[in-house]
């Protein structure tokens, strides 16, 4: 399956990157080649096959509802590019 | 302005989504707490700030809680639950992603019922979900960058969704008052809509009366009190019917609410909405919801006020309004509840509940739980009335506020030390009679003349005479039969 322009375009803005556009076509040519290779699975079967949600046959993984140990707030904010003694920074967004 | 013939041919159509968060001590897929108030961005951990390799993991209370609202509107409960990812990017999300349900939520279908003017009114739910809430953002004047506090990304919440079933702003006041008593009966959320642990979203559309096919509806948002969510979609209303009378098309659009107008303007249209790109959560095993577990969620279920209300109203031969009032809260309905365990006098004791009960409540601003005076002690109170021991203006007057002080003793000794039980004694009673229709022969002439009106001026004499204590009924009774004669 080949992925155009206008896709590779959304799909890059929806995950905040940017490209130029030679990086667009590589870009295009690798999405391309994994769609095919993942598209191989349409050649097996799954009539009546139940899909699976995680690679573990694990069921209810609960926790009881108590407070565990906190990150201290100077180890939280540590590796925050913009921040102050109380919040993260970031570039101003507003709705 | 619109005339109201124009807006009579319109109908409003409206849903409701509703965000309520849940009451757990610990977060949704891990265990930060979940206090409110506290210094910014210290209710966190690895798992809430989004860092790589971490793993979240179901907080089993939220699943028990989303569960009893389901119970609660008769819903479907899913017994398969898988979670899944909500992909956008926003800076109280730091994941990229919100942990949330897509298909198959845990309650499926369900009803509401609202009462308005006297009438009930069911309004269907379409589903109800568990995801986490996001971080909180500030936007402060003057500064140049957003500040983000993490404390509250990952709490737990339900989304209560509706079907587009109400057709006015009161249907829609009354819904959400009815969701707010239904999470504080259960005691999952404290459904305060002024301090965002309740939330609500309004789809609203109009479309001429008689219509099959609905209009295009608009989204409202930033609603922080019921009458918020009223006004908004009066405006909505009139809104969209303008634009329809002018010919114009209404765009399906997001719009914000301003409290300080109380009008609506667009935030994005839906042109530009996020592509979610839902897919499962594949960091969650499924949640499997076993017969058992469900029956066990099922037995811990209060009543709910509307099961009070119809007992109230049908046992104890209430009126609606009583009724209503008494189980607006659980606390109120419950003490209620225990007080018709002591006492017969249902109708006394809902009186004593609307009446000095509330009062001294609502004078100090105190809660049901701070009240002083046990539903055994109120129903003594109730029973000395009702033996003619005391009249319902001493005991309300007299006993009731030694009775908030506490000092242990019952009604009756109460009363006693008071000196405040009733003569019903006839043999008492009848000479303070003898000796006030003495004093007042010019009065008595006056009465046997046709002036029946004096009867009262005599009951007040002997009152004051017997210094309050003679039994009104038995007092009367007398002195009926000395005037007559």
């Amino acid at each position: 399956m080949k992925i155009d322009n206008n896709t590779l375009k959304k799909i890059a803005h929806l995950a905040r990157l940017e490209f130029d556009e030679a990086g667009a076509e590589k870009m295009t040519k690798d999405m391309t080649q994994i769609l095919d290779w993942v598209e191989k699975l349409n050649e097996v079967d799954t009539e009546g096959v139940e899909p699976i949600t995680t690679m573990s046959s694990e069921v209810n993984v609960l926790r009881e509802d108590k407070v565990g140990e906190h990150l201290s707030h100077e180890k939280g904010l540590k590796n925050a590019p913009q921040k102050d003694s109380d919040y993260f920074r970031v570039p101003k967004v507003m709705e | 302005m619109l005339s109201a013939e124009i807006k009579d041919k319109y109908e409003l159509v409206v849903g409701l989504e509703v965000h309520a968060q849940l009451l757990t001590q610990s977060k949704m897929y891990n265990s930060d707490s979940t206090e409110y108030g506290n210094m910014p961005n210290t209710n966190i951990s690895v798992i809430t700030l989004g860092h790589p390799g971490t793993l979240p993991k179901v907080n089993k209370k939220a699943v028990e809680f989303a569960m009893k609202m389901g119970i609660a509107c008769e819903s479907e409960i899913n017994r398969t639950n898988i979670f899944a990812r909500k992909n956008y990017f926003y800076p109280d999300l730091p994941k990229g992603y919100q942990i949330t349900q897509d298909k198959g939520p845990i309650c499926k279908g369900g009803k509401v019922y609202i009462t308005l003017n006297g009438e009930e009114k069911s309004i269907a739910i379409t589903r109800i979900h568990m995801e986490e809430d996001a971080g909180k953002s500030m936007h402060l004047a003057g500064e140049v960058d957003t500040l983000v506090d993490f404390n509250r990304a990952g709490v737990p919440l339900i989304e209560i969704v509706s079907e587009p079933d109400m057709r006015s702003s009161e249907e829609a006041y009354a819904y959400l008052a009815e969701i707010k008593r239904l999470v504080r009966y259960l005691d999952i959320c404290d459904g305060n809509m002024e301090e965002g642990s309740l939330r609500c979203d309004a789809n609203i559309s109009v479309m001429l009366k008689g219509s099959d096919t609905f209009g295009k509806k608009v989204e409202v948002k930033n609603m922080n009190s019921f009458r918020n969510v009223a006004r908004a979609i009066e405006h909505e209303f009139e809104r969209q019917i303008q634009m329809i009378e002018a010919g114009e098309d209404i765009p399906s659009e997001t719009r914000t609410f301003d409290a300080t107008t109380g009008t609506t303007s667009s935030m994005r249209s839906k042109e530009d909405l996020n592509d979610y790109r839902y897919f499962p959560e594949p960091d969650l095993s499924p949640v499997l919801i076993s017969e058992e577990w469900l029956q066990s969620v099922r037995s811990e279920m209060p009543s709910l006020p509307r099961e009070l209300f119809k007992r109230f109203v049908n046992e104890y031969g209430l009126p609606d309004y009583d009724a209503g009032v008494l189980t607006d809260s659980k606390e109120i309905a419950l003490y209620f509840e225990e007080l018709c365990q002591k006492t017969k006098n249902y109708k006394a004791a809902s009186n004593w509940m609307m009446g000095p009960v509330k009062s001294y409540l609502n004078e100090l601003t105190l809660h049901i739980s701070d009240f002083p005076i046990s539903p055994a002690q109120l129903a003594e109170l109730i029973a000395l009335i009702d033996e003619g021991k005391v009249n319902f203006s001493v005991a309300s007057q007299k006993i009731y506020p030694v009775m908030i002080e506490q000092n242990g003793k019952t009604p009756l000794q109460i009363a006693e030390d008071l000196n405040l039980i009733q003569e019903s004694d006839e043999g008492s009673i009848r000479p303070i009679i003898e000796q006030v229709i003495a004093a007042n022969s010019a009065k008595v002439e006056e009465y046997r003349a046709g002036k029946k009106g004096l009867l009262g001026m005599f009951m007040g004499q002997v009152m004051k005479q017997s210094q309050g204590k003679a039994d009104p009924k038995v007092a009367s009774k007398i002195l009926t039969e000395l005037l007559e004669n």
